[in-house]
């Protein structure tokens, strides 16, 4: 019986140890990805074998412009949701006409960047994990190898170059889109005036919180792409391994995003 | 000494896992011959085709490439490497979100500042080689499984490698179309002279192309010699693989026991 119970205790042991080195592993990887990113990104150009340009060009548009009009219609209701929040609450008070401020710096500081950030982890943090983990599976990515073709510089670079560039774009564009979406209802709920509206929410808007907006959805950006990618590479076992790849990498960007956006909140607002 | 072989594989053990995949396996492979790699599933002849790519990480033993050991080489001589070898894999894999020409195309755009007109002259006269001319333009998707072997070819060759690795040419086609694979890899071989590496279980392919053989059985070498050699070979389990015989039982009866009980014991 002590023998039982030993036995399971060490097997409990031995489960932590492999989940805590698979986590360290994972971390890893990331470091090395963006190591490896960085000096092909850098160094490769004098090699002859730079990240092609066209390659960033394509993964911006895959990412960043074909994801507008859905981030349009999310960040507007986003934004309208806000603005009747806000209103609701601030009726209390009679204050409903600073309603405006809250939606502001709600959206430019943390909507914005957040629902960005989500939505691109659903669509191509997914897509990612879904294109190099089929890669990887039909052989792709080995014949890349053999062919002296690093697999990092053709496939990862670019995607992590493109996110870095276009999540921050996005942000930007969902920022004005559920700014928009509250402009929108304050007119047909308290009558205020588009002009009324945007000169107020500019005035409320420092750059300070729209750099915190921006530096926030660069990390998000990096996170996407390293979950993505990482868990691309590493599928194994057919069809059935590219699934659980596409579904770990939108589960753990979002999470993580999630996270991150907190520590770096707290961190930002000391 | 490392000039006088296209390939020398040198008492190389490889694992998987726990599990021993290949045993002291050595053999030499001279410029412009076509070396057959044989066995059966299980055999242990992808796992040293993994390692003469340098895919995987020896546990012992060394290889050499055109001279270069791989296991010691660094990145810069691996990548110079790989610009002269060439490998068709089993399943193509060509890259699927490229057409057929940009496949073949993909190494010369890589690897040389050619003109694109020139590339693409270039890539098409490859796939003219392996009788794909006019379907640069297809989808990897859009292509039979015999047309996919013969574009990976196409792509090995594109380079102009001296040595070109060929894993499973005939796996899943019909005879007609592997006979012609065939035709081409000694065409390759005879007009170019090129030293070529093939790895496969079909016997037919094998005895047609091959200048030597060498049957892997169990991660170990059963024999390694010419065609004649091999198919004289008195070792029961290298007939076993002609004769196409299934093989015995090799387990006793208590380890056959031990085997179906294990889990009971642990638990």
């Amino acid at each position: 019986m002590v023998e039982r119970a030993d036995g399971r205790v060490q097997q409990a042991m031995v489960q932590v140890g492999r989940a805590a080195i698979g986590v360290i592993e994972e971390y890893g990887y990331w470091l090395t990805l963006v190591a490896e990113s960085l000096y092909w990104l850098v160094v490769g150009p004098f090699k002859g074998r730079p990240v092609r340009l066209s390659a960033i060009a394509t993964q911006m548009m895959v990412v960043g412009v074909a994801a507008t009009p859905i981030l349009f219609m999310l960040s507007f209701a986003i934004g309208v949701m806000l603005a009747i929040q806000g209103i609701y609450t601030l009726r209390q008070f009679g204050a409903e006409t600073q309603v405006v401020l809250g939606i502001a710096l709600s959206v430019v500081r943390e909507f914005g960047p957040l629902i960005t950030g989500i939505l691109l982890a659903g669509r191509s943090g997914s897509a990612l994990a879904a294109r190099i983990g089929t890669m990887q599976v039909n052989q792709e990515i080995d014949a890349l190898t053999v062919m002296g073709i690093d697999p990092v510089r053709y496939l990862a670079a670019p995607v992590l170059v493109a996110m870095m560039i276009m999540v921050p774009v996005l942000t930007l564009f969902a920022d004005l889109s559920a700014l928009f979406g509250g402009a929108v209802f304050c007119r047909l709920e308290l009558g205020l005036s588009q002009i009324a509206y945007w000169d107020q929410a500019t005035s409320f808007i420092a750059a300070a919180d729209l750099y915190q907006g921006l530096i926030k959805s660069v990390i998000f950006a990096a996170l996407i792409a390293l979950v993505g990618i990482s868990n691309g590479f590493a599928v194994s076992g057919g069809a059935e391994g590219v699934g659980r790849a596409t579904t770990r990498a939108v589960v753990w960007s979002i999470s993580y995003l999630v996270l991150a956006d907190m520590l770096f909140t707290y961190f930002l607002n000391r | 000494m490392s000039d006088d072989y296209a390939l020398e594989v040198d008492s190389v053990t490889a694992y998987y896992g726990s599990r021993r995949i290949l045993d002291d396996v050595s053999l030499r492979v001279g410029y412009g011959e076509i070396m057959v790699i044989m066995g059966g599933s299980g055999s242990g002849k992808s796992t040293l085709l993994r390692h003469m790519l340098a895919l995987n990480k020896l546990a012992a033993g060394s290889i050499r490439v055109l001279g270069l050991n791989i296991a010691r080489a660094t990145g810069e001589e691996l990548h110079k490497l790989r610009r002269d070898i060439g490998v068709a894999f089993q399943s193509g894999a060509l890259l699927s979100s490229l057409t057929v020409g940009e496949n073949v195309a993909l190494p010369l755009r890589e690897h040389t500042d050619l003109n694109d007109n020139i590339v693409q002259i270039s890539a098409k006269l490859k796939l003219e080689v392996v009788n794909l001319g006019g379907f640069d333009q297809l989808y990897p998707a859009q292509l039979s499984g015999g047309m996919i072997k013969r574009a990976a070819l196409a792509r090995a060759l594109a380079m102009d490698p001296k040595l070109l690795f060929f894993d499973e040419p005939s796996a899943g086609l019909d005879p007609v179309v592997s006979s012609e694979l065939d035709d081409l890899i000694l065409k390759l071989r005879n007009s170019l002279k090129m030293t070529i590496v093939v790895v496969t279980h079909e016997l037919e392919s094998a005895f047609k192309i091959a200048d030597r053989i060498t049957v892997l059985d169990h991660g170990r070498i059963l024999i390694s010699g010419t065609v004649d050699e091999v198919r004289n070979s008195t070792i029961a389990r290298v007939q076993d693989l002609l004769q196409r015989r299934s093989r015995p039982s090799e387990l006793s009866a208590d380890d056959y026991l031990e085997r179906l009980t294990a889990h009971v014991k642990r638990a």
